[in-house]
Parts: structure tokens; sequence; C-alpha cells
């Protein structure tokens, strides 16, 4: 909402308070002040600011209200006059300009009733007008033509009001020639930020019983016409209300021998400094009164509705039928629907109710009795309605935040008043007031001990009343005890407790938040609960990065042709069930995500350019629809990627190695170890389809798969940017992880007495996994056996073909003595001895 | 004294004044083979002691082992000072250019959205808070319906909703439904959780405006909980994640699921409050919405209002972090750009 300051002061005394001080005092009880727009009135010095300003001041002795005393023809120029000018200092100055609403005046000689205008004298800043945008000058001599001139006369934009340059300003006469422009109309715009429960403030009005609230200063009202119910409009119009649901109250005036004229300068100004395009004085007085009260009107041409009834009209509310249709003030046709709700007449759709009026029947420039509606609707028809057919104006804005029926009564008479003293018309005698489904006003209670309850501080009880009071609230006082009547313009205090938090609200915030104490908490501590997945996610992430893994974060949105490109061939479908969005964005942003491997991929590709080497990790959630369930289970899944370099190149010349399958296998073991997690086996039995059939497996406790891991499929890897390098991938199951991790792992105790460490090298069938090799060391080692490493793979000639060798160093360690040579002899026997047996090894000459 | 004796004094004498100018091993070794040496006086004279008679030879035998320690006990300590000069001037040789840079480590880290959260947790911890997650995917009801937001209510136009296929199911537009849910289950005991996580709006994205976000949210219930403990409880977490000197306001707003609601400001950290780019000149920078649990609230999450008050509150996580590391553009957050990740 943009409250001109000029505008406020009509209903509250503002005098010696700065623009800032004003702002201030606006955002800090709820209608928070995003911008200040000087229109002419100086940016306050000398305190800090908390405000945004901007906009123009127009220099004192640069900006004057002047007369325009003669209108000639520019000699070498057909598009220019030279105005005679008198700005109150005596000599009369020639002003050249070009706008066109000055022509008219030429040749007319020495004019009667001179035109008030807003002078801009040589070195004034103010905005280009040529130019779009707001672009600042200043004004310099110039010839043009061979004329010179230094000064002009000021359009609405190069003064900042609006963006207006096709004419130049016509001040109301009564503007006193010589004034500073600043003093006669400088102004400023409060952009205000209406919240939702204070849609009351859609207005100017309300903007200024706030402050009046806050500043305890009175509140003036503006005085409309005294309205009388029945009368000579009766003979005139007829009303049916079908739905007081919908639409709860509706009134009508009538104004007659109107005519659309120009609205006084001060009225177009204020209107355009709100941010309403002024019309003429009809479409000014509606829209007017509605800035002013908050309560949208609308007016019809009543002769229209006169031909179109061949008689009295009828005006109708009632719901749409199905396939009516109807040309709205925009031009746009819609098809309506039986939800919509209308304003009709006997013909057929008027408009569509609190939304827009439709072209027929609106006010035109040849109106001459305008018949005026103002009305309340059902608020959250009226959002339905909007939405439904993308149809937002001035009016749904605010008929759908709920305005109170009562308003259309002080609207109405306000509105009758100004197309009366505007647009030099007579109201017709009488209104109509159909007030079928009458609103109560909510009555609540309210004493210092609720204060205290909620606030922490007890606002003295005298104190809540008189800011309840000046909020427009009737209060009684009883023992303690008050008792509120919410007043006719307001729709968001409810009763019960609930109405009493209400209350609480609106006394503390105008009291001010800043004198409720600050204090720490000091209740009993609740239940521990906690939450295991987070300790347990965080010590993943601990370990993942202490060896060396950058932690990263997926976007859940995605899209099914972006999850099945991890398939070979990027299938268009992967025939998943996916939580699909209704209201996508973007196709590229369609569904969540079920893979943590496809937002890997996608992460490593974007930045293959900006590094040779990349060790990721990401946890999140992914989201897998689950037949019968309304909500999706939302698993957490451990990714992570391997891409290029293991390091950087240094200047060793070391080269450095690309990242490969057991590199990222000896994370996930550094990982599980980390975790204490035993016996994890890798399965490589079934092939998974995103990664290489020969260098890929699955994560096995016992029978339980927890994870994936290997290769990218070298058809994967088509399907993105990786520059050549392997891409290394895992995905863990974390939810299926975190009951394995032993909380209470034992320490082994560390043996005083030396380990002897011996080579052992083994030849073996190439069918022989590695696994089964060491699982028969240890089985045959027993408890003297400590340690085996694998530090050797070997194939060649010499072993023949089908063959392998592993050489493992063994560590014999006693806890009660130092072991003899012929104790190492003793095991190492007894492993070969196994291994001949259970797997076909030959010990390897050394 | 004998012819003998005297030689070998004359011999010692002439050793040491010769050990003294001996500066290199080689030279070391040399002198060694002259004083100490098969031919060495020294030496030579053991090897004829059966010439002697009976009355010269435990004389002379005295007067050669003298020579002989005192020689040996010369050439030791020389030793150790040459093999340390050696040392040394080898070391003269290995000079490095300490000036080179190390051999590349690769460097684990955590994503800044994470550091953040962390530093979140600890402080909220550290006042007895716990953490309780929510699903991302809720139902309508959860998100907007059992927080005061009814159906077509003007207040569901400040969340821009991504709506699912599945009627009544939403993307969380806030980590607001975790209050009931934790109320839920927490009743009838008193609540004091922080629920944090990743919400979605249908927001375009700029440099300011991210599509997924992170947030968290404290939810306090129990009997006496004031606005005057949020205040404090909000006055603490600024402090201690922003640094002492941040100042806090708190301005009326509105929320559908808090009544009264507020606003929380920080003072700009960047300019100490005096008005700069970042908080468009107010000295104020806006930190998140906070307020009284609403009674209807309690109410759905099982608590009577009459009995029971709260607060809750909740902060952009991303917003927090952008203020922390001085970032200007939040697509940096998720995009994920190692160039980015790299600098925490």
């Amino acid at each position: 909402m943009k409250a001109p300051l000029s505008w406020i002061q009509d209903y509250v005394d503002l005098q010696g308070l700065s623009l800032e001080e004003i702002g201030q005092t606006l955002t800090m009880i709820g209608l928070e002040v995003e911008e200040i727009t000087l229109v002419g009135l100086e940016k306050p010095e000398g305190v800090r600011l908390q405000n945004k300003y901007s906009g123009l001041s127009w220099s004192r002795d640069k900006f004057v209200v002047a007369e325009v005393l003669e209108v000639r023809q520019h000699p070498n120029a057909d598009k220019l006059t030279l105005c005679e000018l008198n700005d109150g200092r005596g000599d009369p100055i020639i002003a050249l300009t070009g706008a066109p609403n000055l022509f008219g005046f030429l040749g007319k000689g020495r004019l009667e009733k001179p035109i008030k205008v807003a002078y801009a004298r040589e070195g004034a800043q103010l905005y280009d007008g040529h130019q779009p945008g707001l672009v600042l000058t200043k004004l310099k001599k110039a010839t043009i033509r061979g004329i010179e001139s230094s000064s002009m006369i000021a359009s609405e934009k190069e003064l900042g009001i609006s963006e207006e340059h096709e004419g130049v300003i016509f001040l109301d006469d009564d503007a006193p020639v010589g004034m500073p422009l600043a003093d006669y109309m400088g102004d400023a715009v409060f952009e205000v930020a209406i919240l939702p429960n204070m849609a009351r403030d859609a207005s100017v009005l309300g903007i200024a019983r706030e402050l009046s609230a806050a500043l305890r200063r009175p509140l003036k009202l503006p005085i409309g016409i005294e309205l009388q119910l029945g009368g000579e409009i009766n003979q005139k119009i007829s009303l049916d209300i079908q739905e007081p649901e919908l639409n709860p109250r509706f009134m009508l005036g009538m104004v007659e021998g109107v005519q659309a004229m120009q609205s006084p300068y001060w009225v177009r100004r204020r209107l355009a400094l709100a941010g309403m395009r002024p019309i003429d004085a009809l479409v000014d007085a509606t829209n007017y009164t509605m800035l002013e009260t908050g309560q949208p009107l609308h007016a019809f041409d009543y002769d229209t509705l006169v031909r179109r009834a061949g008689g009295k009209p009828t005006i109708i509310t009632r719901r749409a039928e199905e396939g009516e249709t109807l040309t709205m003030l925009d031009g746009d046709q819609h098809k309506l629907t039986p939800e919509t709700e209308l304003v009709s007449d006997t013909k057929g759709p008027l408009s569509m109710a609190g939304v827009m009026g439709g072209e027929e029947s609106g006010i035109n420039d040849q109106t001459s009795i305008v018949l005026l509606e103002a009305a309340s609707w059902n608020f959250i028809n009226i959002r339905k309605t909007s939405s439904r057919y993308r149809v937002n104006s001035e009016a749904s804005y605010r008929f759908s935040r709920d305005v109170h029926p009562a308003l259309a009564q002080q609207a109405l008479s306000l509105c009758l008043k100004r197309l009366q003293d505007w647009g030099g018309g007579r109201v017709v005698e009488g209104v109509i007031d159909q007030y079928s489904l009458r609103r109560e006003d909510t009555k609540n209670t309210l004493n210092e001990s609720d204060m205290e309850r909620l606030l922490g501080l007890r606002v003295p009880i005298g104190e809540a009343k008189a800011i309840l009071e000046r909020l427009g609230f009737s209060c009684t006082l009883e023992g303690g005890e008050l008792t509120a009547v919410t007043p006719a313009n307001r729709t968001d205090i409810e009763s019960g407790i609930v109405g009493t938090a209400n209350l609480i609200e609106e006394v503390s915030r105008i009291y001010g938040y800043s004198h409720i104490p600050t204090t720490r908490l000091s209740g009993e501590l609740p239940p521990q609960l906690g939450d295991k997945h987070v300790g347990f996610e965080e010590s993943v992430r601990d370990l993942l990065v202490s060896i060396g893994l950058q932690d990263t974060l997926a976007y859940r949105l995605t899209s099914v042709q972006r999850e099945s490109k991890i398939l070979p061939g990027a299938p268009a479908d992967n025939g998943l069930e996916y939580v699909r969005i209704a209201n996508p964005i973007s196709p590229e942003r369609s569904v969540m995500r079920r893979s943590g491997l496809a937002t890997m991929f996608e992460l490593i590709e974007r930045n293959t350019r900006n590094a040779d080497g990349l060790s990721f990790f990401e946890i999140g959630p992914v989201f897998i629809p689950v037949e019968g369930q309304e909500l999706p289970n939302e698993p957490h899944r451990l990714t992570i990627g391997l891409w290029g370099k293991k390091h950087e190149t240094g200047w060793s010349g070391e080269k450095p190695a690309i990242y490969g399958f057991f590199d990222l296998k000896g994370i996930l073991e550094a990982l599980l170890q980390g975790l204490h997690i035993e016996n994890i086996t890798y399965d490589a039995s079934r092939e998974i389809s995103t990664f290489h059939p020969g260098k890929s497996a699955r994560l096995l406790a016992g029978e339980t798969e927890i994870g994936v891991m290997g290769e990218v499929h070298p058809l994967v890897r088509q399907n993105y940017d990786f520059a050549d390098n392997p891409v290394l991938a895992a995905e863990l199951y974390l939810d299926q992880l975190m009951p394995l991790v032993d909380q209470g792992f034992k320490v082994e105790p560390l043996s005083t007495f030396p380990a002897m460490v011996e080579d052992i090298a083994l030849i073996v069938d190439e069918e022989v996994p590695a696994s089964r090799v060491e699982e028969l060391i240890w089985r045959a080692g027993g408890k003297l056996l400590k340690g085996v490493a694998l530090f050797d793979l070997f194939r060649g000639e010499k072993l023949g073909a089908g063959k392998k060798s592993l050489a493992y160093q063994l560590t014999y360690q006693a806890f009660d003595r130092t072991l003899s040579v012929a104790d190492a002899a003793a095991i190492r026997k007894k492993i070969v001895k196994v291994l001949s047996y259970e797997a076909g090894a030959v010990l390897r000459d050394s | 004294m004998t012819e003998l004796e005297s030689q070998l004094q004359n011999e010692q004498q002439g050793a040491l004044e010769s050990l003294a100018q001996v500066a290199s091993l080689e030279a070391l070794d040399v002198w060694k083979q002259t004083y100490l040496g098969k031919s060495s006086l020294v030496m030579t004279t053991y090897g004829k002691m059966g010439t002697f008679t009976k009355e010269e030879r435990p004389l002379i035998g005295r007067a050669v082992n003298a020579v002989k320690v005192a020689l040996e006990a010369a050439l030791s300590e020389k030793e150790v000072l040459v093999k340390q000069d050696a040392l040394l001037k080898t070391m003269a040789n290995e000079k490095l250019d300490v000036t080179l840079p190390g051999f590349p480590v690769r460097r684990g880290r955590l994503h800044p959205l994470n550091l953040t959260m962390r530093e979140i947790y600890r402080v909220f911890g550290d006042m007895g808070f716990q953490v309780y997650n929510s699903p991302e995917v809720e139902t309508d009801d959860m998100n907007f319906t059992f927080l005061n937001i009814p159906p077509y209510h003007p207040a569901r136009d400040m969340w821009d909703t991504f709506y699912t296929e599945t009627d009544g199911v939403v993307l969380r537009t806030h980590t607001s439904p975790g209050q009931i849910r934790a109320m839920r289950e927490y009743y009838p005991n008193p609540v004091r959780v922080i629920l944090p996580g990743t919400c979605m709006r249908y927001e375009q994205q700029d440099q300011s405006h991210e599509i997924e976000f992170m947030q968290f949210e404290l939810l306090v219930v129990d009997k006496g909980v004031t606005f005057a403990n949020l205040k404090g409880t909000m006055d603490d977490f600024t402090k201690r994640v922003f640094g002492a000197d941040a100042l806090t306001r708190f301005r009326p707003s509105h929320f559908p699921f808090t009544e009264p609601s507020a606003e929380l400001d920080m003072s700009c950290i960047f300019c100490g409050g005096q008005g700069c780019g970042v908080c468009h000149g107010t000295g104020w920078i806006e930190l998140g919405g906070c307020g009284m649990v609403h009674p209807r609230v309690l109410e759905n999450g099982g608590y009577d209002p009459e009995v029971y008050s709260g607060f809750a509150a909740g902060v952009g996580i991303d917003r927090t972090t952008l203020l922390r590391y001085h970032i200007d553009d939040i697509r940096y957050l998720r995009g994920n750009d190692i160039r980015f990740l790299e600098q925490f």
C-alpha cells in the first residue's frame, strides 16, 4: 500500500514529526515501511536513518508555483510554444515548452484566467522527462531553435509524481504564485507492507488509525453525505440478493447529471502517488474512496442498465450459470462456472462480483447517471474466483482478504459526495441497503494476568484499554477485567482464548515489543528423546571429511529423465514411481529424487571443468512412494563420488594416480571401520545396471543389502561429460547401516612382547577370491596371528595360466612371551596346510 | 729420565700441536696413523718393550701408556668436533627453498550449510534444545491447516507452494509442520526442540531466492513460557552466532501459527548498524519470524492453551550462512562448485 503523507494527514495530525519518525512508528507497530519515496520533501538530516529513502526533493528556491500569462508560438518551431510566466518575483519570464496541453491556449493572447503551473528554475535538479526510467538531470541554459531557455514548466514525471510526461501539470486555481512548490505540494509516499491479518490497513484511513493509536493523536474521520434508506432511488432500481452467504451486504446509491470531467489536481496527484492512474472524476471518485477506506466500489452507467432492461432495471446478485460469458473491463472474455458470484441484471451478467466490472455496463465518458455499488462478498469465494480466472485487481486484493460489511456504508456515503463534488452531479435521494447476513462483532475479555502469562510483562490494564480504544474498540473496565468489542472495520479479532490472544497482540504491538523484558528460559527440561539419526549422520560426515572427502548438498527436485541417465542408454522412463509435482517450476524439476547417484553424477559433471580430481559425498533423503501410504518414505542415503586425480599435481615430479575401484573400496572400508561395522561382504554375483559389471559390488550385511558401489558403467559414462575419466561411486542406505553400529565396541589389549613379522606368498587359482584366502589364513593362524596384510598381487607366465600369487605380511604376537622361530614356523606350517587343503594353494618359492 | 721418556714427552707435545691443526676426517686419519699407527713412536715403543731392562720396563711402560691415553683421549675429543664440523658443512649444502609449495594433500570439508547447522545445534543444544526431524513431503494438514492456515485463507499467499499429484500432499514450505508432530510426540511433557531441514517454495531463483532452502525452527511449550523468554532465547542465539555486538529488535508481524507474532531483526553486522548496501541503509537485517504459539496450534498439538503457552521461531540456515561468510549469491550454496566449497 502506497500512502502519501499529505493524505494521511487529512485524518491524523502529524505536525512535529519527521518522515523518519513516522516511518519508524509504522514499522514498529507492524506496518513495515519498505521505502519512503520523497516527492518534493527533503530527506531528514541529523539522525541515523532506519528507513530506506528514494525519490526527489524539490529545492525550495528552484521549484515554485507560477502562472502562465500567455502562450505564444515559438517563431522557429511548430511543436514548441513560448509561455510568459509570473513566478512571483516580478519580472516576466519566458519558458519554452512542447507540452501538448498548452497548445490549446495559443493565440488567445493574455489569458483571462492564468494557468497555475509547477515552475523549475535554472539549476533545478529533476528527472529527465525524455529518458525512460528515473534519470536525474540539472536544468541548464540552452538555446533551442534560436530562443534561449534556462527554466521549464514541469510535468509529473519531471517532478517524480508519476510516469506522466504527455503534458505539464495544471495546478488547482488556488495555488499561490511564488510559493515554493515543496511547501505547496511537497509530499512523501510511505510504501507499507500489509500483513494478511491487517488488510483493513490497505487504506489510507487504516494507516492513519494505526498512527493515531501509536502516537496518541486523535483520528479525524472524513465526512460524506448522510445516507437515508428508501426514497427516490427505489423507483429507479430494484435489488435481489440470491445468496447472502456469498453476498452479505449490497448497497446502491445514485448520482445524476454528472460529467466525466477531470478531477481536481490534488485528487489526481494523490491517486498517482498511491499508484493508480487518474482517469476522470467518476472513476477517480471510486478509486479515491477505495484507497481511502479500503472498500472497493463499482460504478455502473445507469442508462445502459435501463436500455438492457427496457425499463426499470433490477440488480441481481447470484451464482453464474454454467457456460455464461462475461467480457471484462480489461477486454478479456471469461466463460463462467457456477462457483462464480455475479452481479447481473435480468439480461445477464454485469460484473464478476468483487473482482472486476464488465465492459458493457461500466461508466464511460458519456455517462450522466452513475449507479454506485458498495457491497461485501465472501472472501473465500472471491479468492477462488480471482485465482480461477487469474484476474487480479485492487478490488479482489481487498475483498479476498475480507472486507467488513460495515465499510460499505462509509464508502458509499463518501463516494456519493465526491461524485457530486468532482463530477458536478446531484445525489438522487435515498439509498438501497440489503444487509442480509449481519456480521456480529466479537467481544473479548482481557486482564493483566493474561498479558503477563503470555508476554512476561504486565501492561497496566488502563493502558491496554486506552490503546484498544484508539484502535476503535469499545471497552469497559470492571474489577480489572477489560471487555472489548471489536470495531466494525476489523475481521481479524476472533473470540474465546484466540480472541484474548488477538487482543494481547494488539495491545503489545502498540505498547511496543521493546518494553517486553528479555529473559532466559527457566522451565523444566523435556524428556531427552534426542535424534539418533542426526548423531549418526554427523559421525559419518566427520569420518568422510577426515579421510579427505568434500561434503556437498543436493537438490531434491529433479526429473525422471535426469534420473534415467544413470542407466545405460538413458531411457526416457525408468519405470519407477515418483513423488510428482503438480505445479513444477520447470520440466527439469518435476519429481522428487529417488537416487543419490543421479544428483552426484550431475554434480561431478558440473565440476569437471573446475578441478582435475574430485572426491564428493552427500547425505540426504530420497523419496520413495509407497502403495497405500499417503506420504512417501524418505530414507537417507550416503552417496560418494570419485573422479580424476587422487590429488593435485605438485612439483615433485610424481604423477598423481587416477581414482580407481580400490580407492573407493578403501574409503568404504575406512568408513565402516570408523563406524565399527564388521562383517560386510562385497557381493559381485548380480549386476547393478549403473555400474561396470566386472567392477562393482553390493554391500551386504548378512542377507541385507546396505548399498552398492563400483565403477560407473562405460555406457552410463557416455550420458555425462566426465572428460574421459572413470567415475567411482557408492550409494549406501544409511537407515540400513545405522542399526549395525555397535555403540559398545571393545578395545583390544596391547601386548608388551615383541611381534614377529614374516611374509608368505601363496599361489591359488584365479577363481579363488582374495577374501577367501584371507579368511582361511585367519582361521588357520589361531590366536597368535595378529595381522594379515596383502602387499602383492602377481600374475605371470611363471605361475601358469589361471593362477595368481597373493603375498601377505603376517604378524604374530603373544601376550605371555616372546615368540620363537619355532613358534612362527609352526603357525606358518598350519596356514599352508589349511590353504592347500581348502583352496588348493601352493607356497610360492621366494 | 731416559732419553726415550723425553722423546715420548716430545712426541706427545708434537702430536697434540699437530692435532690442533687437523680440520677434516681425512687429516684425522693421517694423524692417527702418524701418532698411534703401527709405526708411530708409541706403538713401536710397545713393540720393543722386551729390549728394555727389568728396571726400565715399568717406567717406560707407564710413560708410553700415559702418552697413548692422552693421545687417544685427544683423538676422540677431536673426532667429535671434526665430525660435527663435517656435518655442518654437509648441511650447508642442504638448504631448501622453504618458500616452495608443499606437496598437495586432498583435504575434506563440511559443506558451509552443514557447518552453520552444527553451530546452530551447538548453540541451542547448550540451551537444552533437542533436534527433531520431520518429513519434507508433508500433508497439507500438517503444513497448513493444523498451523491455523485453513484452505483459501489469505495467509496461504505467504507461501508459494509446490503441490504433488497426490491430493493433500505438498512439499513442505517451512519446518513448522514439525511443530505439530513434535507436540503430539512429546505431549504431555514440556517441549523444547529445534526442527531443522530443507523446505521448498515455488520461487524464481535469483541471487537471493532459492527453490530449496534450509531453515530451522524452535518450539518451546510449557507452563509459563513467555514472549520475554522468546526474546532472551533469540537474543542469545544472535549474539553467539553473529557476535556479542549484534543487537536484536522484535518488530510486530503476522504468522497464522503465532499470536502475538514478531519479525526478528539483527543490527547490521556489516556496518555496525550505520546503514549500508546489505541492510538497505536501515541498519537492520531481517533474521526470521517468531512469536507465541497460537492457541489453536497448541490445541492441535494436544496442549490446552489455557494452561500451556509456547513460543516458536524460524530462521533461515541459508541466510545465516550467507551472512556469516559474506556470500552474496544464495545459488552458490547448492551449486556445489568446487571453487566455492574449497574456500571453507
